[in-house]
């Protein structure tokens, strides 16, 4: 198991979780959990997911990942799990 | 398993509170690097130098890419060059081509300070020490990444006065040398007492001689985070205040800690020590100054700061020290004056004296550092300051450290520009009276007698 955190922020729009998804569906990233809240019209989603089978590496999913928000104007963002659970976990 | 509003408190730091870690800082001994032939010296520094931290800077920055946290600085810091160099230096121009050396290799590797040009003189000065101090001028003026620091003092040896007076004039003659740059040598000088080995934050890092061959240490920040914490603590008691001050400092030197841990492993160089600092940047919202306030002052330097940063130092540290497995170097909250856009405009408004600035340095890390004082302001006048400060520090069984910058031709209320993270400062002035008798005297100050521990 290798999780990453993905962060989607943006103006809400149809289709932002489908084209997230498929881009993940496409390169081998297992979601783990997902959740959303939308807070005054702003988009706001969370992915956990595993890259332990992707068929890139973290750095090339992050990468992409991020052009695909520029292509549906949100921002996505790619974090290893570890910066969430040093801070918030004992 | 962590839920969206963790990811989101975390993610916020970062975007809007300013929240990184300040440095990564690799030390480098270079004790086997002495020899009697000066160029075989250069050579084997200028070697070691770039093989060990040959990827310190890429794996700086693939560890930001992976948790989406700014490194701000990766630095590098040597063992004291004065005692390196000794047996091959026969005077200061010796020295000065030893920092040259320094220099291209930091230049070679990336890294934006090397710290370590450099002499522990607490006690007494072996005759490498007292050349490198001489050649400190020059090698500030002909390097622009080397940063140097001297240990005039501890609590446990009281304080080299001849040092203290020598570096006087050796701030002096460092602005001096600088002059056509608002005398920006100085901002690369640091005068110690209690210098700690380890630590990672410039100007005054060096590698020192209890350490091991290699190791990383990192420096945290996160003075925009606390600040924002305490926002929501408005009004609150002294309790809640702790608290939330606590809280958020382990949250900050968790992250802190993850970041050393990751390039540890990843250059395969062991962990040495956190530094739980909070050093603010001339950024708006990055201040020590800014949280000051907001825990209830008008401005830095009202009746009340040194009891407020007492408690905002020893609050950092506790809620710190839980968060990581090893924590040293200088460890508290930083007062420089020009990198922290609060303490500016305090000076700008006559909040802030230098005396006040003093008081506040008995109850925090680090001391004066990065004031801007008259150009004419005589060297015994600043060795004077040194010796106050040096004081403290001795008797406090603290680091305290002193970085004045006499800004060469500017006086009282004008602005001297260091650019960069090092800021912008007014010029402040210094108590007009002499101390020229007392710092004359020659000899030590001996040790204070809690210092007596046996």
């Amino acid at each position: 198991m290798n999780k990453i955190i993905i962060t989607v922020v943006g103006k809400d729009t149809v289709g932002i979780i489908a084209r997230v998804c498929t881009y993940l569906a496409e390169n081998g990233v297992n979601i783990l959990d997902i959740s959303q809240t939308i807070v005054q019209d702003y988009f706001n989603m969370m992915m956990i997911a595993d890259i332990a089978g992707a068929k890139q590496p973290f750095e090339r999913v992050a990468a992409d990942l991020e052009q695909v928000g520029k292509e549906i104007g949100v921002m996505v963002k790619c974090q290893r799990e570890e910066i969430f659970t040093s801070m918030h976990r004992i | 398993m962590i839920n969206i509003y963790e990811v989101n408190e975390t993610n916020n730091m970062i975007q809007h509170e300013n929240l990184d870690v300040r440095t990564i800082t690799m030390g480098i001994s270079l004790l086997d690097c002495a020899s009697s032939d000066l160029a075989q010296v250069k050579e084997r520094i200028y070697r070691k130098i770039t093989t060990m931290a040959k990827d310190l800077v890429p794996t700086g920055e693939a560890i930001e890419r992976d948790f989406g946290i700014p490194i701000v600085n990766k630095r590098i810091s040597v063992t004291p060059i004065a005692l390196v160099g000794g047996a091959a230096c026969q005077g200061p121009e010796d020295f000065v081509s030893i920092a040259q050396v320094l220099d291209q290799a930091a230049r070679e590797v990336g890294v934006n300070f090397i710290g370590g040009y450099s002499a522990l003189v607490s006690k007494g000065m072996t005759r490498a020490d007292e050349l490198l101090i001489r050649s400190i001028p020059q090698a500030l003026a002909k390097t622009e990444r080397v940063c140097s620091s001297v240990n005039v003092g501890s609590t446990k040896t009281g304080l080299n006065m001849d040092a203290v007076k020598l570096m006087g004039e050796i701030v002096k003659e460092t602005a001096e040398a600088t002059r056509d740059r608002d005398s920006l040598g100085c901002a690369k000088l640091v005068v110690f007492c209690n210098a700690p080995d380890d630590n990672p934050f410039m100007a005054g890092a060096f590698h020192g001689v209890t350490e091991a061959d290699a190791v990383i240490h990192v420096g945290v920040s996160g003075p925009g985070v606390v600040k924002v914490a305490l926002k929501k603590a408005r009004g609150e008691n002294f309790e809640v205040l702790c608290e939330t001050i606590k809280k958020t400092a382990f949250k900050i030197t968790r992250v802190g800690q993850l970041v050393a841990q990751e390039a540890s492993r990843r250059l395969k160089v062991p962990f040495g020590i956190i530094d739980l600092s909070l050093a603010p940047t001339p950024a708006v919202g990055d201040s020590v100054a800014e949280i000051l306030q907001e825990i209830g002052l008008e401005r830095v330097g009202a009746p009340g700061t040194t009891a407020a940063l007492a408690m905002l130092n020893d609050q950092v540290k506790k809620g710190g020290v839980m968060a990581s497995s090893y924590v040293g170097g200088l460890s508290g909250a930083f007062i420089p004056v020009s990198e922290d856009q609060g303490m500016i405009d305090a000076v700008n408004e006559k909040a802030l004296t230098l005396e006040k600035l003093e008081a506040m340095t008995c109850v925090c890390s680090v001391g004066l550092d990065m004031i801007a004082i008259p150009g004419d302001t005589p060297a015994a006048a600043i060795a004077g300051i040194i010796a106050d400060e040096a004081a403290i520090g001795m008797v406090n069984q603290k680091t305290t450290a002193v970085r004045l910058i006499p800004v060469i031709g500017k006086g009282v209320g004008e602005m001297a520009e260091f650019g960069g993270l090092l800021g912008y400062a007014p010029v402040m002035p210094v108590n007009p009276f002499s101390c020229e008798r007392f710092v004359s005297r020659g000899g030590r100050i001996p040790a204070p007698i809690h210092s007596f521990k046996n």
